[in-house]
């Protein structure tokens, strides 16, 4: 920036000291989430032998891929300034789709039918929202009802299976594939990289920060802010219907009561990752941090032998104090 | 007006830092009861902590605080209700969806047995309407109010709430000419009845005219207090920026002979304006005149297809807009500065840089991709020509002062080199430095070529800029004026009353 040493510029009590300050502070807020993470994964590292296991940690990122992809797709949302409750009946009703178009072709074309039906169906949400100008969490709330209410519908409250032929290959996504990892970590990896990309270094990407830290501002520059907002719920459709596909690979079926309530679990780990539900703030991959904190807790909890019944309680703690710092780090930046 | 005699106050040694950056230093300020207390200082100078450090809004780090010689400890509103010191901030404090009578009242219903008694704060509310003369409906919800009228209903809740010292922080920053006059009018009524009041105000000749003392503050510093009889506009303005400057404004390079017609309305119609026709060359600057609710404001977003009109055109060089959008108009190279940089011109969360480079994204592309060096340098340069001092373009927007702040709105539209800029109040909230630093901006850019519409409630601002001035009223052009015409015609104008104007 412009070094500017006019006699106008006011002189502030040591610049620099105070600076260091206030990056400090910055940091704290930008990182401490991740400073959490690394405590945790050594805390649990020395207190157990079996953590640092290449089969533990295979499993710990396996069952990350789940929360990891709907947590990507809420924390988006969440940085445009909208909600999708729709997630985990997105996730259900692609899955079936998936399952159902497999039976009449073949397990990959059902995969890509289930992604499009996630993409098609965060097209609907989105357009509802946009359209209906209602808020957001009170939109997709209803939308996702009528969507679980499909899923019902459409396989009679029945789980549905591939063809007997099929249920191998319906399995790949829990195949080992690179370094040992599963098929699903793999492409959870990938999706959320290109996503990361996505949202941080192209026009599209500025333009969701913007219109959700101000949605005037951002129509007064010429945005279209619900072209944006669609994109979003597609985005987190999507992610949904990758999701629904890793749980229904590995349970060699789809049902309409998948994942139910998950959609909440992936909101809380995109704000235990720091992202703002005010919008306008965060990164995708905070919403993976959040995702693995929550997911190792349960991991923790299975290695020290702990009893479960106190997990949720754990998590929920967790998510209070995250939030809490949050606060309490940004009132003292400001 | 209010039950009790107000306190004499003791500020001593007050500080208050952020991160590490002190905002108010070592403070020690007397104000006597009854006394009318003005608070100047550049943007950024701490006269706003400092009000809501006695309004309870924030606490100090340092310094002690006493009522009557008595030392007394205010750690929220609720302690300063309790002293009796009511805050009037900038944002306003009232509940969008409860009534007047409601807001007046908040959290001091009169009630019997546990239950509200409305008739008995109607009684209250006809008594301090009495007192104060204004005249509000107390059923109406204050979200459909002027915010003038607004205004008024906060100073009634603070009386309601027996306030004797009344901390205002400009509160005629928002007000129409006519409405400021009520507004000091009642300030003196209230300091005569015994009511203790602190003004925060960037308007100097007011506090001037208004207050008893005045106490300057600089970087957090107090740099002197004194009586107001003693002081001029010039004498304060050079203890706020530490020396004498001359609060000049440019002059306008004259049109040239035969510039052509940039951008034309006609008939434009939606709400408030009700048929504004007008036009813009290209190196002029037009400024809009009007009271509040005049339709000032309303026509230039019209301009912008901010808001659709419901009948007539907007052309730019002779063609009309495609369809009312801002995105249309940006098509045509209309950009707008709007009223409001915090909720319709800024991301405030975002960085310098981002909101810079934000409207004009397409343009430094390459794919889907946004091209981060060429963005860097475009950013740099123009922050460089309108001078945006920020320690860091990556630091959020909402740490840089207004000033800093409004040349950013203005980098962010001169990134996309437009013909027409409409400017919506240029130097609102905006400190001495940076105000004359923006209208020579726009000097500036109407010397190249540049068409501009500009609308400001400051008056003098507006006619020492412009090159002509329309004047509406009701939504419609009653008169244009050109260069040289004097603050009072214009003022009569608006009114619509051609005897005297009212101003000064």
């Amino acid at each position: 920036m412009s070094v500017d040493t006019t006699p106008q510029a006011p002189a502030t009590p040591s610049p620099a000291a105070a600076n260091n300050m206030s990056r400090l502070a910055f940091r704290m807020r930008d990182y401490g989430i991740v400073a959490a993470l690394v405590i945790i994964v050594i805390a649990l590292s020395l207190s157990t032998d079996t953590f640092l296991t290449s089969g533990n940690l295979v499993n710990l990122l396996d069952q990350t891929a789940v929360l990891g992809l709907l947590a990507t797709g809420a924390t988006i949302c969440i940085i445009s300034g909208v909600f999708d409750l729709t997630a985990s009946a997105t996730l259900a009703l692609s899955a079936i789709v998936g399952v159902q178009v497999g039976r009449v072709t073949d397990v990959y074309v059902g995969f890509a039918a289930a992604v499009l039906a996630g993409a098609l169906l965060g097209f609907i949400t989105g357009t509802v929202v946009v359209r209906s100008g209602v808020n957001s969490f009170v939109g997709t709330l209803a939308t996702s009802l009528v969507y679980r209410g499909l899923a019902v519908m459409v396989t009679g409250g029945a789980i549905v299976y591939p063809l007997t032929q099929y249920a191998e290959s319906f399995g790949v996504l829990t195949w080992p594939s690179l370094f040992g990892l599963t098929s699903a970590t793999i492409m959870f990896v990938v999706v959320v990289a290109v996503l990361a990309v996505i949202v941080s270094r192209t026009t599209f990407g500025r333009r969701l920060y913007a219109v959700g830290g101000n949605a005037e501002a951002a129509r007064l520059s010429g945005i279209r802010v619900g072209s944006i907002h669609v994109t979003a719920f597609m985005i987190s459709g999507v992610c949904s219907a990758l999701a629904g596909l890793i749980l229904a690979s590995r349970a060699g079926s789809a049902q309409s009561t998948m994942a139910t309530g998950m959609e909440l679990t992936a909101i809380a780990a995109a704000v235990v990752g720091g992202t703002s539900i005010l919008g306008g703030e965060g990164a995708v991959w905070r919403a993976i941090v959040g995702a693995l904190l929550l997911t190792l807790i349960g991991n923790g909890f299975n290695l020290l032998g702990w009893d479960t019944i106190y997990q949720q309680v754990l998590q929920g703690l967790l998510i209070l104090f995250a939030v809490t710092m949050d606060r309490w780090l940004r009132k003292r930046t400001r | 007006m209010s039950t009790q005699k107000a306190p004499s106050i003791a500020v001593r040694g007050v500080g208050k830092s952020y991160s590490g950056v002190t905002v108010l230093h070592d403070i020690d300020l007397d104000i006597a009861p009854g006394e009318v207390h003005g608070l100047v200082g550049e943007n950024g100078a701490g006269k706003s902590t400092l009000l809501k450090i006695l309004g309870g809004a924030i606490k100090a780090d340092a310094g002690t605080l006493s009522f009557d010689g008595e030392q007394v400890s205010i750690g929220s509103p609720r302690d300063a209700i309790g002293h009796g010191i009511s805050l009037i901030s900038q944002e306003g404090a009232l509940v969008p969806a409860l009534s007047v009578l409601d807001n007046v009242f908040l959290a001091r219903w009169s009630h019997r047995g546990g239950l509200v008694s409305a008739r008995a704060d109607r009684k209250r509310l006809t008594g301090l309407l009495e007192t104060t003369g204004f005249s509000v409906d107390p059923d109406v919800r204050v979200d459909t109010l002027p915010i003038g009228v607004q205004q008024q209903v906060e100073i009634l809740r603070a009386l309601a709430r027996g306030a004797r010292v009344i901390a205002m922080d400009e509160p005629t920053a928002v007000l129409a000419e006519h409405e400021k006059e009520n507004l000091l009018a009642l300030i003196r009524r209230l300091a005569a009845s015994g009511t203790t009041i602190i003004l925060v105000s960037h308007f100097l000749e007011e506090v001037l005219s208004v207050a008893d003392r005045i106490t300057v503050l600089r970087d957090g510093a107090l740099i002197r207090t004194g009586p107001a009889a003693e002081t001029s506009p010039r004498a304060l303005v050079g203890h706020m920026v530490g020396r004498e400057i001359d609060v000049l404004y440019p002059d306008p390079r004259p049109v040239p002979d035969g510039s052509p017609v940039v951008l034309a309305a006609r008939g434009l119609r939606r709400g408030l304006v009700d048929g504004v026709d007008l036009e813009v060359r290209s190196g002029e600057i037009l400024g809009i005149a009007g009271l509040v609710g005049s339709g000032r404001t309303e026509t230039l977003r019209l301009l912008f297809g901010a808001d659709r009109p419901t009948a007539g055109v907007v052309e730019v060089d002779g063609v009309a807009l495609t369809s009312n959008t801002p995105r249309a108009a940006m098509a045509a190279g209309v950009a707008m500065v709007p009223e409001s940089r915090k909720e319709q011109g800024l991301v405030m969360q975002r960085s310098v840089a981002e909101n810079v480079a934000l409207s004009s994204l397409s343009g430094r592309r390459s794919g889907p991709f946004v091209k981060r060096p060429a963005e860097k340098t475009a950013v740099g340069e123009i922050s460089k020509s309108v001078d945006i001092r920020a320690a860091n373009p990556e630091s959020p927007i909402e740490t840089l002062s207004g000033g800093n702040q409004q040349k950013a709105l203005f980098a962010k539209w001169l990134l996309r080199d437009p013909k027409v800029l409409l400017i919506d109040e240029p130097t609102r909230g905006v400190d001495v430095a940076a105000k004359t630093q923006i209208h020579h901006l726009i000097t500036g850019l109407a010397a190249d070529g540049m068409a501009v519409v500009c609308v400001s409630s400051e008056i003098e601002e507006l006619l020492a800029l412009s090159h002509r001035v329309l004047v509406l009223r009701h939504g419609r052009p009653v008169g244009e004026y050109p260069r040289g015409t004097t603050p009072e015609v214009v003022v009569a104008a608006a009114f619509g009353d051609h005897s005297q104007g009212e101003t000064s």
